[in-house]
C-alpha cells in the first residue's frame, strides 16, 4: 500500500491539478470496505479495482459515478489498455465507500471537478499494469521461463513460440503470488484502446429501458415514499395533521422526519396525492422574510463596505496605487444568479433495512458522505451502511449534496421496510443547493502606451466550500470561487484579485463548471470592455496581451478557435463575441454568433477549439463539449432562480426553462492535439457561452450585458 | 380493475382510473424503462405510444387509456434493433441517458410518418423532450440516420 500512497502522491501531482485535502464532515470515521471486497469466488483481488475469475472474466470496480460525463467508458478503458483485453469485455460496477477509492486530486470520494481522467490516469492504468504483472509472473512460473520472455494479448500471456495460457488459466496461480513490485504503463505509442472513439459501454443498456438509475429500484414490500418540505427555504414542521391523509388508498404510515413529513404508500402516485393532502403548520424559520432583492441589496452592501475584510489570493504589484495614479479608470459591476442544477431525474434515495444494517441504493457522487449521512439518520456506525451507487439521471454538482438521504433511512427504520424516496420536480427545483450568487467589481487602467496599467478582480458572493468542506477554507482561501479569476492571463502591470465572502442564508451548492462559469462572464465581458475602450478588435486586444504569456496554449486555442469561427467575417446580419478561458487543465476559446430578431438574441452557432491535451476517447470528449455548451446556453439566456418570502419561484421547467432541440445552437469546435496531461472536459465549455454570447450582443447592440440570465434585460 | 394493452400483452390492474399511465407502468407493471421527469408533461421523459401516437404518460389517466395498444421502450423491439435504437447506438447518443427512453420514443413515433424527416420536421417532433445533457446534436443525426435504416427495412 504504500508504494502505492507514494506512487498516487506523485501522480496526482503531475496530473495538472492542484492537490486540496478535502475532508467532507462526518466522514472521519468513516469505515473501509475496500477489503471486504475480496470475493471468495474471485481468485484474483488484483487491487480494489480489479478482480479476474477462474473463467477468464474481468470486473472493474469503477471509482467514479456515471452521471453522463462517461467514466464508466473512459476509466474502463484505462484498465483495459494495460491489462489487454477489450474494454466492452470487462464487466463494470460502482465501487462502494473505500479509502482506495478516495479521489487522489481531492482528497475525497468524489465524482466532481472534472478530475475523473485526470486522476485516474495514472492510478488506473497502473491499476492494469499490476493486475497484468501478477498474470506474467504466475506465467513465467508455470513455464519456468523469465517474465520478460512473455507477453500478454487480448486476455492471454503468449510465449515467444506461441503457446498461450488465458487470464482464466492464470488467475488462482496469481492470486497465489506476492503483491507485484514496481509496474510500468506502456507508453501513448503503444495505445490500442486508449485514445480511440469507442462507443459508450453503458449505451445499450440506455437504449431499452435497462439501465437500472436510483428511481428505478423495486424491492419486494417496498413502499413508496413522497417528501413535504417546507415551502420556505430552512424552515420546518411545527405541527401537522395527517387524518385526511392517512385516510387515502395505499397510504401505509406517515413519518415526520428531520427534514419535513414522508407519506409511504403503496405506489408513489398515493404518497405524493396523500402527501399534499397533509395539513403542515410551518415555522418559517429565519428566511420568511428572504428575497431576491434583499440578497442582492446584502451582497451590494457587502461590496460597498465590507472590502477590507476581502482576501487576496493574487497580488502582483500594486493595482490599487496604478489606479489612484491612471488619468482614467474603466470600473464595471458584473452580477450572476442563484441557478438550480435541474437534474432530469428528481432527487431520490432508496433504503433497504437487513437485520441491523441498511443498503441504500443512491444515485449520489460523494459515496462516503451518503454513508455518513445514513448512518447519522439511521443511528448505526457506518460500516452496518452499505452503499450502492445507481446510474445517475444527471449530476451537474447536485449529488454532491446528500440532503434527499436522512429522510429516507428515518422513513425506512421507522417502517421497518424497504422504502423508495422520490421528490416531485417541484420539491427538486424548490429544495436545490443553488448555484451561489455572486457580485464582482472589476476596474482596470490603461498606460500611455495601451497597455494594462491595472486589473482588479473583486469577487463578492458565498462559499460553498466554507461548509461542504470547512477545513479546506481554514487552509487557503475557497478555491472553488477563484477558478477563471487567479489564473488571469492577459499582461498587466499590476494585478489584483480578491475575495470577499459574502453568506446569503440559504443552502448554496456547486454547480457545473463552479467558480469558473462566474469568473469567466465578469472578467471576459469585462476584457470586451476593455477592448472597446482601446478601439481595439476584441479578438486582437486579447491577442496581444498574450504576447508576454509564457504558456502558449492560451494564445493558440485562441487563435484557432477565430480561425474556426471566421472572426471578423460573420455573414450579413449576424455578430460574433468571443471568450477565453483555462479551467481543470483544459484551454478553450469559444466564439458565438447571434442575430437579434424582434429584439431577442438568436443563437446561430457556438465555435471554437479546445485544448484538453491527452483525450481516452474523443468521442466522449466532443459530447462533453458540446453538452456543456448547450448547459451553459439555458444559464446565459434564461437561467435564474428567484426567492419571495423565503420561496423559490420556479417550480418546474415551464418557469426554469432549459434549451430544447429547436433551440440547440450549431457547435463547430476544434480540438487542438498539445499532447499535454489529460485536462478536464466535463465542465469548462459551460463557463465561456454567457460571455461569448453577451459580447456578440454588445457587437450587435452597443448594450453591453453586465448581468445573467439576458431574459432580465429583455433580449431573451 | 382496468383492462390495458401493454407491448402486446393484455394486463389487468387494479388502480384508481385517474392514476396517471407512467405510474401504473412503472409501479404496478415494474416497466422501469419510461421515466418520470416533471409529471407535468414539460419535459417527455415519459412518452411512451398510445395507439401509435407518442404521448406522455404522466398526464394519461389510465382510464383514458382504454384498450388502445400501448408500447413503452421495453416493448419498442425485443432485441434493441428498432432502427431508432440502432441508429441511438451508431451515433452512441446517451450521456447520463436519463431522457432517452423519451427521446426515443417520440423519435421512433416520428420516423414512423415521416420517411424522410428535415430539421424543422425534428424540431417540431422532439421539442418536447428535454435533455439536460445536451445531447440534441446526435439525436438528430441519429433521426436522420433511422430513418434511412427505417427505409432499408422496408
Amino acid at each position: 500500500m504504500s508504494t502505492r500512497r507514494e506512487f498516487l502522491k506523485t501522480s496526482a501531482a503531475a496530473g495538472g491539478g492542484f492537490l486540496i485535502a478535502i475532508q467532507l464532515p462526518g466522514c472521519a470515521e468513516g469505515p473501509d470496505e475496500t477489503a471486504a471486497l475480496a470475493n471468495p469466488t474471485s481468485p484474483v483481488q488484483a487491487n480494489a479495482w480489479l478482480r479476474i475469475d477462474t473463467d477468464g472474466s474481468v470486473a472493474f470496480l469503477c471509482d467514479k459515478s456515471e452521471m453522463g460525463q462517461g467514466v464508466y467508458t473512459s476509466l474502463t478503458t484505462l484498465v483495459a489498455e494495460e491489462l489487454d483485453v477489450p474494454a466492452d469485455s470487462i464487466r463494470f460496477e460502482a465501487a462502494p465507500p473505500g479509502a482506495a477509492y478516495v479521489n487522489t486530486l481531492l482528497g475525497a470520494q468524489v465524482t466532481g471537478g472534472s478530475t475523473s481522467v485526470r486522476e485516474a490516469w495514472d492510478k488506473l492504468r497502473r491499476a492494469g499494469a499490476e493486475a497484468r504483472a501478477r498474470l506474467v509472473a504466475a506465467a513465467a512460473e508455470h513455464w519456468g521461463v523469465p517474465a520478460a520472455a512473455l507477453r500478454a494479448e487480448n486476455g492471454a500471456i503468449v510465449r515467444a513460440d506461441g503457446t498461450r495460457l488465458t487470464y482464466g488459466q492464470l488467475a488462482a496461480a496469481a492470486a497465489a503470488l506476492p503483491a507485484p513490485g514496481e509496474v510500468t504503463v506502456k507508453p501513448a505509442s503503444a495505445f490500442t484502446q486508449v485514445g480511440k472513439s469507442r462507443t459508450r459501454l453503458d449505451t445499450p443498456a440506455k437504449l431499452n429501458g435497462t439501465a437500472p438509475y436510483g428511481i428505478d429500484q423495486r424491492f419486494a414490500n417496498m413502499l413508496y415514499g413522497a417528501l413535504a418540505q417546507c415551502p420556505v427555504l430552512g424552515g420546518n414542521v411545527r405541527a401537522f395533521d395527517d387524518t385526511r391523509a392517512r385516510s387515502m388508498p395505499g397510504v401505509r404510515q406517515v413519518v415526520q422526519t428531520g427534514s419535513g413529513v414522508v407519506v409511504l404508500a403503496d405506489s408513489w402516485w398515493q404518497a405524493r396525492q396523500a402527501r399534499d393532502a397533509l395539513q403542515i403548520d410551518w415555522d418559517p424559520g429565519p428566511n420568511a422574510n428572504l428575497s431576491s432583492a434583499s440578497i442582492a441589496a446584502g451582497l451590494a452592501n457587502a461590496l460597498a463596505t465590507r472590502g477590507a475584510e476581502a482576501k487576496v489570493p493574487r497580488r502582483d504589484g500594486d493595482a490599487d496605487a496604478a489606479l489612484a495614479r491612471a488619468p482614467k479608470k474603466i470600473e464595471a459591476i458584473y452580477e450572476l444568479p442563484l441557478l438550480a442544477h435541474a437534474t432530469l431525474e428528481p432527487q431520490n434515495c432508496t433504503v433497504v433495512p437487513d437485520g441491523d444494517s441498511i443498503h441504500l441504493y443512491v444515485p449520489t457522487q460523494v459515496q462516503q458522505s451518503a454513508q455518513a449521512a445514513a448512518a447519522a439518520a439511521a443511528g448505526l456506525p457506518p460500516e452496518k451502511v452499505f452503499i450502492h451507487t445507481t446510474y445517475l439521471g444527471g449530476g451537474f454538482g447536485r449529488r454532491l449534496e446528500v440532503d434527499f438521504i436522512p429522510a429516507a433511512v428515518e422513513a425506512a427504520r421507522a417502517a421497518n421496510a424497504p422504502v423508495k424516496l422520490v421528490w416531485t420536480r417541484e420539491d427538486d427545483t424548490t429544495h436545490d443547493y443553488y448555484r451561489p450568487p455572486y457580485r464582482d467589481r472589476c476596474t482596470a487602467a490603461f498606460n500611455a502606451d495601451g497597455k494594462l496599467a491595472a486589473w482588479k478582480f473583486e469577487i463578492c458572493g458565498p462559499s460553498v466550500t466554507s461548509r461542504w468542506a470547512p477545513a479546506v477554507v481554514e487552509q487557503m482561501v475557497d478555491p472553488f470561487v477563484l477558478e477563471a479569476a487567479t489564473n488571469y492571463p492577459y499582461d498587466a502591470d499590476n494585478v489584483l484579485v480578491s475575495y470577499l465572502q459574502h453568506e446569503i442564508g440559504i443552502n448554496v451548492g456547486y454547480m457545473r463548471s463552479v467558480s469558473h462559469a462566474t469568473n469567466c462572464f465578469a472578467v471576459e465581458c469585462f476584457m470586451d470592455e476593455l477592448a472597446y475602450a482601446a478601439n481595439q478588435d476584441p479578438y486582437e486586444f486579447r491577442r496581444a496581451l498574450l504576447d508576454r504569456q509564457a504558456e502558449p496554449r492560451w494564445r493558440q486555442v485562441l487563435e484557432r478557435a477565430a480561425a474556426r469561427a471566421g472572426w471578423g467575417r460573420a455573414p450579413a446580419g449576424r455578430f460574433q463575441g468571443i471568450a477565453l478561458m483555462e479551467g481543470y487543465g483544459t484551454f478553450l476559446s469559444l466564439v458565438a454568433e447571434i442575430s437579434i430578431e424582434n429584439d431577442k438574441v438568436r443563437v446561430h452557432k457556438i465555435s471554437g477549439a479546445v485544448d484538453l491535451g491527452q483525450m481516452v476517447n474523443p468521442a466522449i470528449v466532443d459530447s462533453q463539449i458540446r453538452g456543456g455548451i448547450v448547459f451553459g446556453l439555458a444559464s446565459a439566456l434564461w437561467g435564474e432562480i428567484t426567492i419571495e418570502n423565503g420561496v423559490v419561484q420556479q417550480k418546474s421547467f415551464d418557469t426554469y426553462r432549459l434549451v430544447r432541440m429547436n433551440e440547440s445552437p450549431e457547435i463547430d469546435v476544434e480540438i487542438v492535439e498539445s499532447g499535454a496531461a489529460p485536462g478536464g472536459i466535463g465542465e469548462p465549455s459551460v463557463a465561456l457561452v454567457a460571455p461569448a454570447i453577451c459580447n456578440a450582443i454588445y457587437a450587435a447592440t452597443k448594450q453591453r450585458v453586465r448581468s445573467l440570465p439576458i431574459a432580465r434585460h429583455g433580449l431573451a | 380493475v382496468v383492462t390495458l394493452r401493454i407491448n402486446g400483452n393484455p394486463v389487468e390492474v387494479d388502480v384508481a382510473p385517474d392514476t396517471p399511465l407512467l405510474w401504473v407502468l412503472r409501479d404496478t407493471l415494474g416497466l422501469m424503462g419510461t421515466k418520470f421527469g416533471c409529471g407535468q408533461g414539460l419535459c417527455g421523459a415519459c412518452t411512451v405510444h398510445v395507439a401509435g401516437a407518442p404521448v406522455r404518460s404522466c398526464q394519461t389517466p389510465v382510464s383514458a387509456v382504454g384498450e388502445y395498444a400501448v408500447t413503452t421502450i421495453e416493448g419498442l423491439s425485443p432485441d434493441s434493433s428498432h432502427p431508432v435504437q440502432q441508429a441511438w447506438l451508431e451515433i452512441d447518443v446517451p450521456q447520463c441517458g436519463y431522457c432517452q427512453s423519451g427521446q426515443i420514443m417520440s423519435a421512433a413515433a416520428l420516423i414512423a410518418s415521416n420517411k424522410a424527416p428535415t430539421d424543422a420536421d425534428i424540431d417540431a417532433a422532439m421539442t418536447g423532450n428535454i435533455c439536460r445533457c445536451g445531447t440534441y446534436d446526435r439525436i438528430r443525426a441519429a433521426i436522420k440516420r433511422a430513418a434511412q435504416l427505417a427505409g432499408r427495412q422496408a
